[in-house]
């Protein structure tokens, strides 16, 4: 591992990941198109989209898994055609699903992984690996009867173990709780800082909101990428916040606004809701005659990442329909 | 629409959903009809409990129309295939250590003359009596025919010859299992039945299970290749599969009495490619399945030939052409006849090379198939 490490080609202009053409389809259906994607050394790049947008078959084209139909580039400055055997060896991939032994114990999943990788001072690894989790005491328990913030955990330090120097991460926190959410992405910075580049899919905004660059993917097509600011810009979306006395007035206002001209989303936050469209006159004119409801209070607002992601999901075509 | 607490509705949409579920999975669906097609034609055209036509060599050292007659009434009986005649005595016992016939018919020099002094010349038949049930009903029928085969030519002054008992006495010397044992037939079998039975279904079981699991996505993205993926799963079973052998083996020694008349070291090199040729086959079958219940179909559908057609259960001499070659195609039908000539007849490695040439053919097959099935990606 280290020799081909050390023979590791420069990235091109910094980027950890260089690919584009990228498609793949399987039989009728184009799941990746025409894909495109730099991310920068050290970066923490959030991947977006909404389920079935292609994002999985993304991260498994990029890690080698999967050949993809067309395209090429490269990932830690190997080819991903032809060099998949080394970026496997630099790259830690953690899987939407728990794909460790469940009826290995945690000892011997980490200990299996550092014999794969060949890693020198298993033994030792293996034990830093697992006082650093907090996983000590529990080292013995099998790795099937863990809960599902301890199965991330343990995940995410099977991968890590073999010091890649890339980390994809598909859904890491699906299915686990806000403070274990929160010490995974501490965790993801402090790796992030010491120069490892991470490439993670998620749903959740608050995520996306901690990522240094996001990219928004749907039905195989890239719809936005820069900052979280920048993909806010880009937009173009106006959105107002209104709030009312109770949720059922609210809940009236939303039936009656929605469908006009100019609106293009009315989503409800219990009392308040985000009413937000493309065209910014269009949606003034369209709310004007509720402005001056001495029960409500309007506000212009920037609109939140959810519904800048949201409004470019109805604007995709779904290419199941 | 209620019957006894039964909602009948309820009970319906559980039906209804069994019903699709059974109609996704086309292999499972495929195996309700499959089983019982391929368990009916193997029964009803494949397996014969009344085996005919075995293999026979004849050794003639008396070139007279009496043989003749006998050679030509034991061809008539249906039992009984006249497949060589040896012109030496170590040709004839060659034929039958190495399972080429069943039975050596052996006819003494200056048959007719004894015969017609009424000095009741003897009739020597050699039966390969490792499967007692192959040789059972010919050698009831070979009783009969001696005291019957002459009677066309004993006329004349000759006719007293025919009364009171046979004109010729018939030796039968059951070799290899002087007893009649079935144990000594079954119980090296077993051997056979046992490691295929598991060796096919642990490795199926094994890899599907990890892609099942998920596991084998985890397992792709490290360092790890194909060859390195089967041989990590393939060597402990061949540890298994020595550990079973072994304790079958001393079960037949020491509880049945079965004799291990030739060498170990052979025989754990046979071992060796039959188990291999098994692994094979069931990483093949998980590269194909898609989930565990499949995996033991496929199991199922190549375990019930192996068992009906190798000669383990029926005699194969008993099959039909096709039957038997279908049993050749099989590993296990080599297999055993090399634990049989090993353990109780005591055949040494040239005894066994077609056998085994065989079974190596078969494991070369199964082990390009497995390696060229395994993907090293998920596509």
């Amino acid at each position: 591992m280290h020799d081909e490490a050390h023979q590791a080609p420069p990235l091109e202009n910094g980027l950890a990941i260089n690919v584009h053409g990228l498609s793949k389809s399987f039989g009728e259906r184009t799941v990746v198109d025409n894909f495109e994607m730099q991310v920068e050394q050290g970066e923490i790049y959030g991947f977006l989209g909404p389920n079935g947008s292609g994002k999985t078959t993304t991260i498994r084209l990029l890690c080698g898994l999967l050949t993809p139909d067309s395209g090429d580039g490269t990932c830690l400055g190997y080819n991903i055609l032809t060099q998949s055997r080394q970026i496997k060896r630099q790259v830690g991939y953690m899987t939407q699903k728990f794909s460790l032994y469940g009826d290995l114990s945690i000892r011997e999943n980490l200990d299996f992984v550092a014999r794969v990788y060949e890693l020198p001072d298993r033994i030792n690894a293996v034990n830093d690996t697992l006082r650093k989790l907090n996983l000590t005491g529990r080292a013995e328990q099998l790795a099937g009867t863990l809960s599902g913030g301890w199965k991330q955990r343990l995940a995410l330090a099977s991968c890590i173990m073999h010091r890649p120097r890339l980390l994809l991460l598909d859904e890491p926190t699906a299915g686990v709780d806000p403070k274990a959410r929160r010490e995974f992405w501490d965790e993801i910075h402090m790796l992030a800082n010491d120069g490892l580049t991470v490439l993670v899919s998620t749903h959740y905004m608050d995520e996306a909101e901690r990522c240094h660059k996001i990219c928004y993917l749907a039905y195989g097509k890239l719809l936005a990428r820069g900052t979280v600011e920048e993909v806010i810009a880009q937009s173009g979306l106006t959105t107002w916040t209104v709030t009312g006395p109770n949720h059922k007035r609210m809940m009236r206002l939303a039936h009656d606004l929605t469908g006009r001209h100019g609106i293009d989303m009315v989503a409800p936050f219990g009392a308040t809701l985000h009413i937000s469209g493309e065209d910014g006159a269009a949606l003034e004119q369209a709310i004007s005659s509720y402005r001056n409801d001495p029960d409500l209070s309007w506000s212009k607002s920037a609109p939140t990442l959810e519904d800048v992601f949201i409004s470019m999901m109805n604007d995709a075509p779904d290419n199941f329909k | 629409m209620t019957l006894s607490g039964i909602n009948i509705r309820r009970l319906i949409a559980l039906i209804n959903k069994e019903f699709i579920q059974m109609r996704r999975d086309r292999l499972t669906f495929a195996m309700m009809i499959g089983v019982p097609i391929m368990q009916l034609l193997l029964f009803g055209y494949a397996i014969n409990s009344d085996p005919k036509q075995l293999p026979t060599a004849v050794y003639s050292q008396d070139n007279s129309t009496y043989a003749r007659s006998f050679v030509s009434a034991m061809h008539n009986s249906d039992y009984f295939n006249i497949a060589s005649e040896p012109k030496t005595q170590e040709e004839a016992d060659e034929l039958i250590r190495r399972g080429k016939v069943q039975f050596l018919i052996q006819i003494p020099p200056n048959f007719s003359r004894d015969l017609v002094r009424g000095e009741r010349p003897k009739l020597l038949l050699d039966a390969d009596a490792t499967d007692p049930s192959a040789t059972g009903n010919a050698i009831s029928a070979i009783n009969v025919l001696v005291g019957s085969a002459f009677n066309h030519d004993l006329t004349g002054p000759l006719s007293h010859l025919r009364q009171n008992q046979a004109p010729v006495e018939l030796v039968i010397h059951r070799r290899y299992n002087a007893d009649g044992r079935s144990q000594y037939n079954i119980v090296p079998g077993l051997i056979g039945i046992i490691l295929t039975m598991t060796m096919v279904m642990f490795t199926a079981l094994a890899v599907t299970r990890e892609i099942e699991r998920g596991t084998m996505e985890n397992l792709l993205t490290m360092p790890v290749k194909p060859i390195e993926v089967m041989i990590g799963k393939i060597i402990p079973y061949i540890f298994v599969a020595y550990v079973q052998t072994a304790l079958v083996l001393i079960a037949a020694v020491s509880l049945f009495g079965v004799p291990f008349n030739g060498s170990l070291l052979i025989f754990s090199l046979a071992l060796f490619v039959f188990v291999i040729a098994n692994l094979s086959v069931g990483y093949t079958f998980s590269t194909l399945a898609q989930n565990q219940l499949q995996a033991m179909q496929m199991t199922f559908f190549f375990f019930l030939p192996s068992i009906l057609l190798s000669g383990f259960m029926f005699p194969f001499s008993g099959m039909p052409t096709w039957a038997q070659w279908i049993g050749d195609a099989l590993p296990l039908t080599h297999f055993l006849r090399i634990v049989r000539g090993i353990m109780l007849k005591g055949n040494g490695l040239s005894d066994i090379t077609t056998e085994l040439t065989a079974m190596a053919i078969f494991t070369v097959i199964a082990v390009f198939l497995a390696l060229s099935r395994f993907r090293q990606t998920l596509d």
